[in-house]
């Protein structure tokens, strides 16, 4: 039963490398949007907001479909990044964290956004009195603020990328060693006739690094938080 | 020589004050409600003026007119808030040197160390502002804009928020402070045994408008303003 296959490992190590890369690209992002929408007022926000959550409520294979039409080697972004860097999205583990970064962009933002909205900005004030820019401030006083916000979007947002599914196999299909994350070799063996001790495996593993990161975040929040309280 | 001629709409209260002081200690004196710390806000930068101009020893901060607005942390005026307002997730040391770190000002121990002993806070520095009494935070707070060496210290009814024993716990250092320090202050205040003791020139404010200005005279002889 715990005899895992190489063809298992490979999907698991896929899914890792997918989950992390989507995480650690969209955070900085993540964070620069979550400032806007929490500090700033700008023509079209409400917009900007609702196309930022569409994919937590759009089919996530209408979402794949979409990320083909632009990202594809035919898209409209896709061939231009093809033809001028070299960069190719489509039937590629880019293109599969990619789908991972946008399906969980969403729920990377709105932990870091009420978090930065939870910053009293009369430290930010404050910090503006005693001579820093304001790009110093929000490095300084207020982004390590919002810090337990921070890592729980982003424990959020990997285990969206380690789950996700529909997007990615729509998208970059699913293809062993190249695009076949943990979901979609779940989904594999589950249609192959001796395929259930196998997608077993892989479901208890899905299970373990949720888990794992599940507590990883509760326990850095404890600690951040109680950083934050000034203790 | 600092040197106010502002007007400023906020909602249905609007400011418009206009006064020149050369005190060491320029007291604002009124009721709550008069536009203290709105005008402190405005000196400080953290509020811009519809009209008028602002300047420091002849360097102009604020004048509407020639569309100037210097941003507030490039005025170097150091502000002590009646909240205090220390970095709860730095320690009393960092709060201290914030502001040198911010300005990129050098080290200069012996000016620190002056700061840390007028203010009794050397025991202190490794803790967080949660574990730091009412009267700690504010002599912290304190020495963390004297520490940014500003040109101009403003501080807002530091005394307000704390009772009577803290209060008298406080008042000694702000006396030490404008004997040594050698920083012009803008002390805001309603209550006006303080300002006797601090201030040497007083701007009376009276919803929103300069009501009286001069020596400590001018000052109501009953505890409280009208």
């Amino acid at each position: 039963m715990f005899d895992i296959s190489p063809t298992e490992w490979t999907a698991i190590q896929l899914s890792l490398r997918v989950a992390t890369v989507a995480t650690l690209v969209a955070t900085p992002l993540g964070i620069a949007v979550a400032w806007l929408l929490a500090r700033r007022e700008f023509w079209g926000k409400s917009v900007a907001d609702a196309v930022i959550h569409l994919p937590l409520v759009l089919p996530p294979v209408v979402t794949g479909y979409l990320l083909l039409l632009t990202f594809g080697r035919r898209g409209l972004v896709g061939a231009w990044l093809a033809d001028h860097l070299g960069i190719v999205f489509a039937f590629r583990w880019t293109g599969a964290a990619l789908a991972c970064g946008i399906m969980s962009f969403p729920l990377l933002v709105r932990p870091i956004r009420l978090s930065i909205e939870a910053v009293d900005q009369r430290l930010e004030q404050a910090a503006g009195t005693l001579g820093a820019a304001p790009w110093r401030v929000f490095l300084t006083v207020t982004l390590p603020l919002a810090l337990p916000g921070v890592v729980g979007g982003m424990v959020l947002g990997f285990a969206k990328a380690i789950g996700e599914f529909g997007a990615t196999i729509t998208f970059v299909s699913n293809i062993p060693g190249e695009t076949q994350t943990i979901s979609s070799a779940i989904y594999s063996l589950i249609q192959t006739p001796d395929g259930d001790t196998a997608a077993l495996r892989l479901v208890v593993v899905s299970i373990l690094i949720a888990m794992a990161a599940l507590m990883a975040s509760e326990w850095f929040a404890r600690r951040a938080t109680q950083r934050l309280h000034g203790n | 020589m600092l040197q106010v001629d502002v007007s400023k709409q906020l909602g249905e209260f609007s400011i418009e004050a206009s006064f020149a002081s050369e005190g060491r200690v320029t007291g604002l004196f009124g009721a709550s409600g008069a536009g203290k710390t709105s005008l402190i806000n405005i000196i400080a930068g953290l509020l811009r003026p519809d009209r008028g101009i602002i300047t420091i020893d002849g360097e102009t901060l604020d004048d509407t007119a020639a569309h100037i607005h210097v941003p507030v942390h490039r005025r170097r005026i150091g502000y002590v808030f009646q909240d205090a307002r220390l970095f709860p997730h730095l320690d009393v040391r960092q709060n201290l040197d914030y502001g040198r770190r911010m300005n990129r000002l050098a080290e200069d121990p012996a000016a620190r160390k002056r700061v840390i002993d007028l203010l009794d806070i050397g025991n202190l520095m490794d803790r967080r502002p949660g574990r730091l009494s009412g009267g700690e935070r504010h002599r912290v707070a304190l020495g963390r804009a004297l520490l940014s060496q500003p040109r101009l210290l403003l501080l807002d009814e530091p005394l307000g928020s704390l009772d009577e024993q803290r209060k008298e716990e406080i008042l000694p250092y702000l006396v030490r402070l404008r004997d040594e320090a050698g920083i012009p202050m803008v002390y805001v205040s309603h209550d006006a045994p303080e300002m006797r003791q601090l201030a040497t020139r007083i701007v009376m404010l009276r919803r929103g408008r300069v009501a009286a200005f001069g020596g400590t005279e001018v000052l109501p002889l009953a505890a409280s303003p009208a």
